[in-house]
């Protein structure tokens, strides 16, 4: 069977500025001046997927990774520079319109038709989609009334808040019943019991045998949404499985981040070779990052270790394994940061 | 092309068009009837101008009326829907054709430029009514030329539409519309300028002035007007350059 969607070593070099909502690219090292002295943005460098269909699949990576600059090549909105890109089988690039048959995509700014109603959304949306009148009639209805929005379905959008636009956007990207269901940043800004409503939604249309494909940097929701990840960071994907296997592969499982008053190399050096100690990074100027097999039970060894090298420790922070762990353990940084 | 698909798009054109109907009505018509009234009722009742320029002005409104109303409902949507509100993604994400899609901007555009033209024309005529002297001989020309008219005011509001930014709307006003429609032989045949010869041969590059002039040659032909052969020879190529142009424009904008 095909994948649902997959892709092969794409690229994106933006020339000018990307859009908004697009990714914006790296900005530390790979913002270059070509010869004639337009400004390139390379989003993407080389990204592969491959996802099954029925998965759902999570992109995981701060802002400006490139998430968005890879939703928007697989829903036709994004040329690539190079590389290929098919949904359910068809070729995004060649076959634009078999593609666009196949997806729903809910864009990461709200972009309703701020001329028609909720309801007229939907309708519009289900005709331009094909479906009969009295087919897109009951289709509307039933998600007007799954995502809570009937009271409201015959009024201008225009004055809806944030989260009942989001709303909105879904329930029209699952208008026309895709087999494969693009969010971009589907719970930025929504309140958590929208957020919640979002992810029932979302797993009840997966169980209906459809694809998911959504972009996060919200680990909890990469955690309990997805079953599968990909963690993206410049434009690079940089590791890939399942939350728990992800969470297996950061060494030891805890991270222990600590705060010294002084610099010491040779107390870090001393750190690592305590049981349990599977890796002492020194980050920042007098900081460590201890990956270890156990948490709580080492802070006294470090107190003490520390004491015997004359350093003071000043802050302590212990967390279990977790995905914003992974992140930092492949890149160095918060995914807040 | 996906029939259904591009029928439901201007299915909600039209639906947008009558809900803001009110609005739409005085958008397009005050402005040429309330000129009409003044040049044609105030000025010429008075004697200042002669009863002759009645018949004279009135084919230059209609044709102002339909250009302007033509660009002004691709291109004001456009912009707004491409830059702010960025409501035009879900007709982009459509199982057709990206050029249809543009392409359904500009009949939607056209209907509303040929509604405005022939709307204007009775209520001229009423306004204007005695001494009002309209000819029209060839109605299937007079046909040929009101569509070409719009054809040409619809896809130069895609191509204004896909360029202009948002934040230069009112540039778009004074840089482009204004001088079209001062140098579009509307309020004078073209044969007026030939006192100005540069000017004269600068005007042809307006497309407005092959509307007016194309207008005047069918309902008031007593008048002098260029010929009917270059003039729609020039407004057939006007539709075709800025309907390639706007579409150009158009994959750029819904495409990064």
């Amino acid at each position: 069977m095909d994948a649902a969607i997959r892709t092969q070593e794409l690229r994106k070099v933006y020339h000018s500025a990307p859009p908004a909502g697009a990714g914006r690219g790296d900005a530390s090292g790979a913002r270059k001046r070509s010869k004639d002295s337009k400004p390139q943005v390379t989003a993407l460098d080389g990204i592969n997927l491959d996802v099954a269909p029925g998965q759902i699949f999570g992109l995981l990576g701060p802002n400006g990774a490139g998430k968005s600059t890879t939703v928007g090549i697989l829903t036709t909105r994004v040329r690539p520079t190079s590389g290929t890109a098919w949904v359910g089988g068809h070729d995004v690039w060649r076959d634009q319109t078999a593609a666009k048959r196949q997806i729903g995509v809910v864009a990461q700014r709200p972009n309703l038709d701020f001329s028609l109603t909720a309801r007229e959304i939907l309708l519009f949306h289900g005709a331009y989609f094909g479906l009969s009148s009295h087919e897109r009639t009951r289709r509307a209805s039933e998600l007007l009334d799954r995502f809570k929005l009937s009271d409201r379905a015959d009024q201008l959008t225009r004055g809806f808040s944030g989260g009942m636009m989001q709303r909105v956007s879904i329930a029209r990207a699952m208008m026309h019943d895709p087999q494969v269901l693009f969010l971009d940043e589907p719970s930025a800004g929504l309140d958590p019991q929208t957020r919640l409503l979002l992810w029932e939604i979302v797993r009840e249309y997966n169980e209906q045998g459809r694809t998911i494909l959504l972009t996060t940097h919200n680990m909890e929701e990469a955690d309990t949404l997805c079953r599968q990840l990909a963690i993206i960071d410049h434009g690079h994907i940089i590791a890939s499985g399942t939350p728990a296997e992800l969470k297996a592969s950061i060494p030891g499982g805890f991270l222990l981040r600590l705060r010294f008053a002084q610099q010491s190399a040779a107390l870090l050096e001393r750190l690592a070779t305590l049981p349990g100690v599977t890796e002492v990074r020194a980050s920042g100027e007098a900081n460590a990052d201890v990956y270890a097999s156990r948490g709580g039970s080492l802070i006294p060894e470090i107190v003490n270790t520390a004491a015997a090298f004359g350093v003071d420790l000043s802050d302590v922070h212990i967390s279990e394994p977790s995905l914003e762990n992974l992140f930092l353990h492949h890149t160095g940084r918060s995914l807040r940061e | 092309m996906n029939g259904k698909a591009f029928l439901a798009m201007l299915a909600r054109d039209a639906h947008v068009a009558r809900r803001n109907l009110i609005p739409l009505f005085f958008q397009t018509f005050l402005q040429p009837l309330l000129f009409v009234f003044i040049f044609g009722r105030v000025m010429v009742g008075s004697g200042y101008l002669p009863a002759a320029y009645k018949s004279l002005l009135l084919p230059g409104i209609m044709a102002i009326s339909m250009v302007f109303t033509g660009i002004w409902a691709v291109a004001m949507p456009l912009i707004a829907e491409f830059q702010f509100t960025r409501e035009i993604e879900d007709r982009l994400l459509a199982p057709v054709n990206l050029s249809w899609v543009a392409v359904e901007k500009v009949v939607a555009g056209l209907i509303q430029a040929l509604i405005a033209g022939l709307v204007v024309l009775p209520l001229g005529w009423i306004i204007l009514r005695p001494g009002l002297e309209l000819h029209l001989a060839n109605p299937v020309l007079f046909a040929c030329i009101t569509l070409l008219v719009a054809g040409f005011s619809a896809c130069g509001g895609l191509a204004l539409g896909c360029t202009v930014d948002q934040q230069h709307i009112g540039l778009m006003f004074s840089m482009v519309l204004t001088p079209m429609i001062f140098f579009g032989c509307t309020y004078y045949p073209w044969s007026a300028l030939s006192n100005f010869p540069i000017l004269q041969k600068i005007v042809l590059i307006n497309p407005l002035a092959y509307a007016s002039e194309g207008l005047r040659a069918t309902l008031v032909p007593q008048f002098p007007h260029l010929s009917l052969p270059w003039i729609l020879a020039a407004l057939l190529m006007f539709d075709v350059l800025l309907l390639i142009a706007g579409l150009r424009q158009f994959q750029k904008k819904a495409i990064s």
